[in-house]
């Protein structure tokens, strides 16, 4: 099953292959990784999406706990949570499918980023798989290049 | 406030630590360091490869419970001491590894001995420190001790870059460490100490289980009290043996591949299995599914990623095994609603049982005359050390031979690669064990394969007048994997025969040592004997029975009550 897991570090060099270090090494699976500072900048906070059974998660976080460097993990999709991942798509838009493109664009509410004579730049933000479904539309017009951020993800607020 | 050079305030914090023998080897990125060692009153002892450095370091660390400390220069200085880290790492050994790095301006431009060795070494450390600035040298060094010797404890290494070194810095006063992403937990939940009691008061054929956290722990004297007082028999890992007596009725030895068959058939049959700082390895549980499939399983340990990662536990206990015994014991010792004499007595019909298997498979050899056994050596050297010898090992058959004959009685007597299984760690570690302790007996059990591996620590003995005892059992072979060929390849024996070996009698020699051989069983007494009575380093060659196994023995992937017996 899908885990997203928030984990807050020390903003330190080498901070980051310890982290990527323990699943490679322990043969863990990482489907996306995204990682910055927090409001404090010694604190880096990183939200990793990866696979298993019970017992694999209880493990990774177990695993991500005990390194040094490490402050808090959290398995979020424990509880509510957004997630968001933001995709820049370089689609092919000439005359005649420029319009359709822009259609498509606001459909998803992209925005246009960049623009050439032959091309749009598209910015995207939604759920992962909101992200992948443009793609997927946008795919047979042609696109030239994507790049994606990784998921990232936030408990939702106590509603009490 | 006054300022001191790095290298002193490593010296300082050595100090401060307790630190008073280091082992090491010197070179360009640490000759600063080196000669400040000149004038402290620090006991640097020069090794001669730096394997050898960090596996006296841990050597020294298993038998005294300190922090083992090694320096190693820049480069394959720091490359060679990697197999020795992790060695420790895989048995939790507390220890500080300084390496010398190249100046700061220069590192990441392949300089000469250059390596990234906080890279190398990230996974076989509890935690790794570059020192990029000369004002974070003395903090990084008190958390590397601390983090070194508390929770789980394990080597951690610190990267000195030779201009940090050199740089002049304050030494503030040391204050208790509190770090925000390190925190521990000692103590044990108090529901599930009580969940776990009546677990135990409700069990019908209880088993100990206990490993080398116990030893880490010291908890050795919480564990006994505990097993006596409910007459539950214990059962030791390779890395707990000496966390309860061996000569106890309550001890079944070692369980496990080449455990005993009393210890194999107890955990298969028990009700409940409660396991003390021990990680479920698959030296000791075999076949998983069949490893204590009646069992309710407690587990106790320090570290929660031990916890239900090879075999789901029905009542974790994070906590130190100390205090976790502590606390179960005060329930024994307070609750009304249980009668101590009645559960210890339900526990006879098992320990009868137990008996029964004992007497049906105990462990035991088959003489041949003047053929000497491997077996007899060191049931020989545990009669004449009266069982009180610190033993080292190498790694093979020497090693499971003086686990299941040597009768450890007391924690902090045996220093064996356990979870690594490093060749060449008997004879430096014994060395660290004989400079901790100079008037103990300190004998490295090995083979003639092993004790090649770090043969050149004969030197070190010699230098620092450091007068260990090597018993090797000599078969010319790689016994333990010819006895792998023997029993499951058709006895093709690839790459295990030794055809060329030193005459370890004339090696002994050329090293200012003393050389003994035995080659009849008659022998080995009189060998033994000279050997203790000689004040200077001694090596032991016993021929002994060529094509010895180990037995019992579970062959891997089958079943612990699977074993293949004498």
């Amino acid at each position: 099953m899908k885990h997203t897991i928030s984990v807050l570090l020390q903003n330190k060099p080498g901070v980051l292959s310890r982290v990527t270090g323990l699943f490679s090494g322990r043969g863990f699976n990482i489907e996306s990784l995204s990682v910055a500072e927090t409001l404090e900048a010694s604190i880096s906070c990183l939200t990793l999406v990866t696979r298993g059974d019970e017992a694999i998660i209880e493990q990774i976080t177990k695993q991500l706990h005990k390194l040094i460097d490490v402050i808090k993990v959290s398995d979020i999709s424990d509880s509510e949570y957004v997630e968001r991942e933001m995709v820049l798509i370089r689609v092919k838009a000439e005359a005649q499918s420029r319009a359709e493109v822009l259609r498509v664009i606001d459909i998803f509410r992209g925005k246009v980023v960049d623009v050439s004579p032959r091309s749009y730049t598209v910015e995207v933000t939604g759920s992962a798989s909101k992200v992948q479904a443009i793609i997927d539309i946008l795919k047979p017009i042609g696109i030239q290049e994507i790049v994606r951020t990784g998921t990232i993800a936030m408990a939702r607020a106590s509603k009490k | 406030m006054e300022k001191i050079s790095g290298s002193q305030a490593i010296i300082r914090c050595l100090q401060e630590e307790g630190v008073k023998i280091i082992f090491g080897f010197p070179g360009g990125a640490v000759i600063d360091l080196y000669d400040a060692l000149m004038d402290s009153d620090l006991i640097n002892v020069l090794v001669r490869h730096e394997q050898g450095a960090v596996h006296a370091a841990d050597g020294l660390a298993r038998v005294t419970g300190e922090v083992g400390v090694a320096l190693l220069t820049s480069g394959p200085g720091a490359t060679n001491g990697v197999t020795a880290i992790a060695t420790a790492y895989m048995d939790s050994i507390p220890m500080v590894i300084l390496t010398g790095q190249v100046p700061t301006a220069l590192i990441g431009n392949d300089a000469f001995q250059e390596v990234d060795i906080v890279g190398i070494t990230r996974p076989c450390t509890k935690h790794n420190y570059l020192v990029k600035d000369a004002k974070d040298l003395v903090s990084t060094l008190r958390e590397a001790f601390h983090i070194a010797r508390t929770g789980r404890p394990g080597p951690v290494l610190v990267d000195l870059p030779k201009d940090v070194v050199a740089k002049m810095v304050d030494f503030p006063e040391k204050k208790p460490i509190r770090m925000q992403n390190y925190q521990p937990t000692y103590e044990p939940h108090p529901g599930q100490i009580e969940k776990a009691c009546k677990k135990i008061i409700k069990a019908k054929n209880p088993v100990l289980y206990v490993g080398g956290g116990v030893i880490l722990a010291n908890a050795h004297e919480e564990l006994t009290e505990l097993a006596r007082k409910l007459n539950i028999p214990v059962t030791m890992t390779l890395m707990g043996l000496g966390g309860f007596p061996g000569s106890d009725p309550l001890s079944m030895g070692m369980l496990g591949m080449h455990g005993s068959y009393t210890a194999n058939m107890a955990v298969a049959h028990s009700d409940l299995l409660i396991a003390v700082g021990a990680r479920f390895d698959d030296r000791v549980t075999g076949r998983l599914d069949a490893f204590a499939p009646h069992a309710t399983i407690i587990h106790i340990d320090v570290d929660p990623t031990s916890i239900s990662k090879n075999v789901k536990v029905d009542i974790p206990i994070v906590a130190d095994c100390k205090y976790a015994l502590t606390a179960i014991n005060n329930w024994f010792n307070t609750a009304s609603d249980f009668n101590r004499e009645q559960v210890a007595a339900s526990h006879e019909p098992w320990l009868a049982t137990i008996d029964e298997w004992t007497k049906k498979h105990p462990m035991c050899y088959i003489d041949e005359g003047e053929i000497i056994k491997p077996q007899y050596v060191i049931e020989k050297l545990d009669e004449l050390t009266h069982g009180d010898a610190i033993i080292t090992t190498e790694v093979g058959q020497n090693q499971m031979w003086a686990a299941q004959f040597y009768k450890f009685n007391k924690p902090r007597q045996w220093a064996t690669s356990g979870g690594l299984g490093t060749m060449g760690y008997g004879l430096p570690a014994a060395i660290g064990a004989k400079m901790a302790f100079p008037d103990k007996t300190v004998i490295d059990v090995a083979g003639d394969g092993s004790i090649q591996m770090n043969i050149q620590e004969l030197a070190t003995a010699k230098q620092y007048k450091c007068p260990v005892k090597v018993a090797i059992l000599n078969n010319n072979y790689l016994g333990m994997v010819r006895q792998w060929q023997e029993l499951f390849y058709n006895k093709r024996y690839a790459g295990t025969v030794m055809e060329v070996t030193p005459d370890f009698v004339l090696l002994a020699q050329a090293y200012g040592a003393v050389g003994l051989r035995a080659t009849k069983k008659s022998e080995v007494e009189a060998v033994i004997k000279e050997a203790l009575a000689t004040d200077n380093t001694v090596i032991m060659d016993f021929a002994i029975a060529r094509e010895e196994c180990v037995f019992p023995m579970v062959p891997a992937g089958k079943a612990t009550t699977e074993m293949l017996l004498v």
